[in-house]
């Protein structure tokens, strides 16, 4: 069966709809259709709910009849990872813990995302509770690449990534704490956009590390991006973390801002351990924003080498803590092995949690126990602010920053057994984390051997429309995104 | 051997807040299980606190009435441990910056009598804290279920330095922590409720000694007089222990109040790893100047320092005074009534012995009461001017009480008023009284000035009970005079 294939972008859906040319409900039909074409190669989804999904869509299509559309999303399918809450949805994290916990209650994103009408579909595969670089950590067995099925699309947001570049849906929500939307959009070919922490709210995403978590878009183009940014993007008084900003029109500021900008290459992103590859598409990339007229110059991030090692330290004891929830008392798994209270919460987190996240949850208690605070996690927030200063020293000379996303390109499933390999994938992602800087992946080519490669922008806080005008000078000049992968 | 006990006190007072401390769920007590809950309540995944500024009004406002040091900036910490009633399995509470340091409590010990005051201290606080309380667990025979209605209820946490020396004192410190509380309307403190709990950690040591000895912490203590008996009974065990040449153990014993005893909870405490850090899903709150004088010009007069000003501005007894001031109501309800009728020190007799009788009987609050300020006034005011008589005024109050009517008007209706002039009828009544009474009549010439009260009663007979007080007075000095 030969799967219909969607319109090219959300911004010509997002036309198409608008002009009549294309209904919600036939828009949603052919996702369902795509979605059930793909996805036994796929798996990018762990559950979508197809009635749902097309009464939404016919809704979309009575407000648009009666002249009260609410712009581009209106009808338009967009999938989230699976750790953003959806009332009356799962929400399982990828993890047996909560394999059949059903969410009473709406992320902020969620509800905002209903607002701008859009038809919230599916949920999307991830590593469990978001840790992970490849998606083989989900208990419900691994997203594949698009572009080659036997290959990892990356994580922990690998199933928005995969799902995005195979056409199953338009635009797709994921969750970034060391670069878990860039470096899957990345291997997939795809745009990810994590924004400045505190642009989005994360009530409701499920936490792994809460100074870290932020939730942004996924898109096939910067301009797709900018419009679901739009939608979620700004203060909301449930997360005390969100910042009170001005939200610009984004879409609108791509064109307006037209640079020239000065860009940065952090020379410490360019060493060993960079596929030959990558580093020449990004090479190819910079010679394209000089060719526009922007400065590039070499900077220096001298506390990048401790970048990993600040991320693992902060981001496990906070995991530590945020997963003392899943206990097996008020929902989620709960063992029936159980002699007594004790017993209760050992086997339930035993059989609950995969190994991966129970590496985490003990490096975290490990890094917070009595007498190893301050050696490791007083010290990991000082090395954090050091590296966040080398960023901000670094705007002082240039606009933003371009680096490649990923060292390597997708690996194949079940490569990687070792957990430090993964963590290595992450290297160029994490600084921006501890900063709390925007960022986004671009697609900018492809491996001979047929494989997506990205280049990564940074952009200064809460500047997301000056990152997305930079990434859009690129993305409008070339043509990666077009190419469609057919799993 | 003398011993001396070392007393500290853990109190916890939840904050009354219309919603949680870090959600907008109500706060409330007796409601149908797991009914004041939502997803930050119930620690769903996703879900996120944020910081109920009313609760944090209402901490700084208790560490300004203390006189605690208030910190310029305040952080939350997550306190990491496992118990089915902590629904996040962690507690966010404050670790290393709480928001108020210092302070004291000032308490009244037991006077040599009841009507004299007793030696006044002030006992030094180390430090409050907010935090969130936790629900409560409900064991059955086959199963425990959890009801979270309580859990996020804004919780302080008042740590006194070992600084109390005996159970008066620990009773002492309560009452007054009590009342300062309610004063600022901070909370209710109802320990029936929950609203006030205390753990005590007692130890002993011969007289002399300044090592500290081998603390006990006893809990469970759910009144006032609980935690008085229970740090008495305590003490009297430790030297009893140590008197038999035994050592005291390092434990937590429960209190059981209604039998005298205690028992041992955990003999040694398990070494707890709190892993504390601070909540990164808070902001640390700055505390400026201007907050602080907000909240410091909404602070009312301490129980104490208002019954200093009472004894010296109304020149009332001690006695009085120590009824009036605990209750901010009966306080306030006073200074009205004196201010109202310039009598202070009757209206505050009419207050303390008649109306809370009254409003004891009828079992309501003083704020139910019919009677008001200004009908006290009144009434201490008819007396006063002779209008109306003691004991026709001891009638008309309960009357009052019933139905709220005015006493002026009760009198009229009732004929309760004394006659209010008197020239030909009254002075012949003082007349034959002085004539009937050589006695008393030698024994006022002698100076005896109490001696004139002999006469009163026959006039007031002769009079029917109708004769103006002051009037009669007045007619039998002059009368004496001229003898």
């Amino acid at each position: 069966m030969a799967s219909p294939v969607l319109p090219s972008t959300l911004a010509a859906t997002a036309a198409q709809l608008a002009a009549g040319q294309l209904s919600a409900v036939e828009l949603t039909r052919a996702v369902i259709a795509r979605t059930k074409a793909v996805e036994p190669r796929l798996r990018a989804f762990n559950s979508f709910d197809e009635s749902d999904a097309l009464a939404q869509a016919a809704a979309a299509d009575a407000r648009r009849a009666a002249g009260q559309g609410r712009g581009p999303l209106d009808g338009v399918p967009i999938g989230l990872k699976d750790v953003i809450a959806v009332k009356d949805q799962p929400l399982t994290a990828s993890s047996r813990m909560l394999a059949n916990f059903i969410s009473p209650y709406d992320a902020t994103v969620t509800t905002r995302l209903r607002a701008a009408g859009a038809v919230l579909y599916g949920r999307l595969n991830c590593d469990e509770f978001a840790m992970g670089s490849s998606n083989e950590n989900s208990a419900f067995g691994p997203a594949a690449n698009p572009c080659d099925v036997t290959r990892v699309p990356g994580g922990s947001s690998g199933g928005s990534a995969a799902a995005v570049a195979a056409g199953e849906v338009l635009a797709a929500l994921g969750s970034d704490t060391g670069g878990s939307i860039r470096q899957p959009a990345a291997l997939c070919g795809v745009v990810g956009l994590k924004p400045t922490y505190g642009l989005v709210s994360r009530y409701g995403l499920i936490a792994y590390a809460s100074s870290l978590d932020q939730i942004g878009p996924f898109g096939r183009t910067v301009e797709d991006v900018a419009l679901v940014l739009q939608a979620i993007a700004g203060h909301d008084e449930r997360d005390s973390t969100s910042f009170r900003t001005e939200i610009p029109d984004y879409r609108a500021e791509l064109a307006a801002r037209r640079g020239p900008w000065k860009i940065g290459i952090p020379k410490e992103y360019f060493g060993e351990g960079l596929d030959p590859e990558i580093g020449a598409a990004v090479d190819q990339a910079v010679a394209y924003y000089r060719s526009l007229g922007c400065e590039v110059r070499e900077v220096s991030l001298p506390h990048t080498p401790y970048c990993l090692d600040t991320y693992y330290i902060i981001a496990t004891a906070e995991a530590s803590s945020n997963l003392a929830r899943y206990d097996g008392i008020r929902y989620g798994h709960r063992s029936q092995n159980a002699k007594d209270i004790v017993d209760l919460y050992f086997q339930s987190r035993a059989e609950g949690f995969g190994a991966e996240v129970k590496r985490r949850i003990i490096l975290g208690t490990y890094v917070l126990s009595s007498g190893y605070y301050d050696a490791y996690y007083l010290r990991a927030q000082k090395v954090r602010t050091l590296i966040r200063r080398d960023f901000l020293e670094a705007y002082r000379e240039v606009d933003a920053l371009l680096t490649p996303t990923s060292p390597v390109p997708a690996f194949k499933i079940g490569e990687k057994s070792d957990p430090l390999a993964l963590y290595l994938c992450d290297i160029y992602t994490i600084g921006v984390n501890l900063a709390g800087l925007p960022a986004i992946n671009v697609p900018c080519g492809f491996t001979r051997g047929g494989l997506p490669i990205g280049l990564q922008l940074i952009g200064q806080p809460f500047r997301e429309a000056d990152l997305l005008a930079t990434a859009h000078a690129y993305d409008r000049a070339h043509d990666w995104n077009q190419r469609r992968p057919n799993p | 051997m003398q011993y001396e006990a070392v007393i500290g006190l853990e109190v916890h007072v939840q904050i009354k807040t219309a919603s949680k401390v870090f959600t907008r769920v109500a706060a409330g007590y007796g409601h149908e299980p797991n009914t004041l809950t939502d997803p930050v309540v119930l620690a769903l995944p996703g879900a996120l606190p944020v910081m109920n500024k009313a609760a944090l009004d209402a901490i700084i406002k208790a560490g300004l009435l203390l006189g605690c040091e208030i910190a310029p900036v305040c952080k939350w910490d997550r306190k990491n441990y496992f118990y089915p009633d902590s629904p996040k399995n962690y507690q966010i509470s404050q670790y290393d910056l709480p928001i108020c340091r210092g302070g004291s409590v000032e308490i009244e010990l037991p006077g040599p009598a009841r009507n004299l005051m007793g030696e006044h201290k002030c006992i030094p606080l180390t430090r409050i804290h907010l935090e969130e309380d936790v629900g409560k667990l409900n064991h059955g025979a086959a199963d425990s279920l959890v009801d979270y209605n309580r859990a996020g209820t804004p919780l302080m946490e008042i740590v006194s330095e070992p600084a109390l020396h005996s159970a008066e004192e620990a009773y002492a410190y309560l009452t007054s922590l009590r009342a300062t509380m309610i004063y600022g309307g901070i909370s209710d403190c109802d320990m029936e409720k929950g609203q006030l709990r205390c753990d005590a950690n007692i130890s002993v040591r011969p007289v002399g000694e300044t090592k500290l000895g081998t603390k006990v912490e006893l809990k469970n203590l759910n009144s006032i007089s609980f935690v008085r008996d229970g740090i008495a009974h305590e003490i009297k065990r430790q030297i009893g222990v140590i008197e038999r040449g035994g050592t005291i153990v390092q434990e937590t014993r429960d209190f059981d109040g209604m039998t005298g005893t205690s028992q041992s909870l955990r003999s040694k405490e398990e070494a707890h790893d709190y892993r504390y850090f601070p909540d990164p899903d808070l902001m640390p709150v700055v505390v400026d100047d201007a907050w602080k004088q907000r909240l410091q010009a909404e602070c009312p007069e301490l129980p104490f320092a208002k019954q200093r000003r009472f004894l010296e501005q109304y020149q009332l007894p001690y006695t009085l005074t120590s009824v009036l001031v605990w209750d901010r109501a009966l306080a306030d309800y006073f200074e009205e009534a004196a201010r109202l009728s310039g009598k202070p020190q009757a209206v505050g007799n009419w207050i303390v012995n008649d109306l809370l009788r009254e409003v004891g009987h009828a079992r309501i609050a003083l704020t139910a009461s019919k009677v008001r300020p200004a009908q006290v006034a009144e009434l201490v005011q008819l007396v006063d001017a002779g209008t109306v008589l003691a004991n026709a005024a001891k009638e008309i109050f309960v009357e009052m009480f019933a139905t709220g009517e005015a006493p002026g008007a009760i009198a009229d209706r009732r004929g309760l008023k004394a006659a209010p002039t008197d020239s030909g009828e009254l002075e012949g009544w003082c007349r034959d009284a002085i004539a009937a009474n050589p006695k008393a009549l030698a024994e006022f010439k002698g100076g005896k000035e109490s001696a004139i009260n002999a006469f009163k009663g026959p006039v007031m007979k002769a009079a029917k009970g109708k004769a103006n007080p002051k009037l009669v007075d007045e007619t039998l000095r002059r009368l004496l005079a001229a003898i």
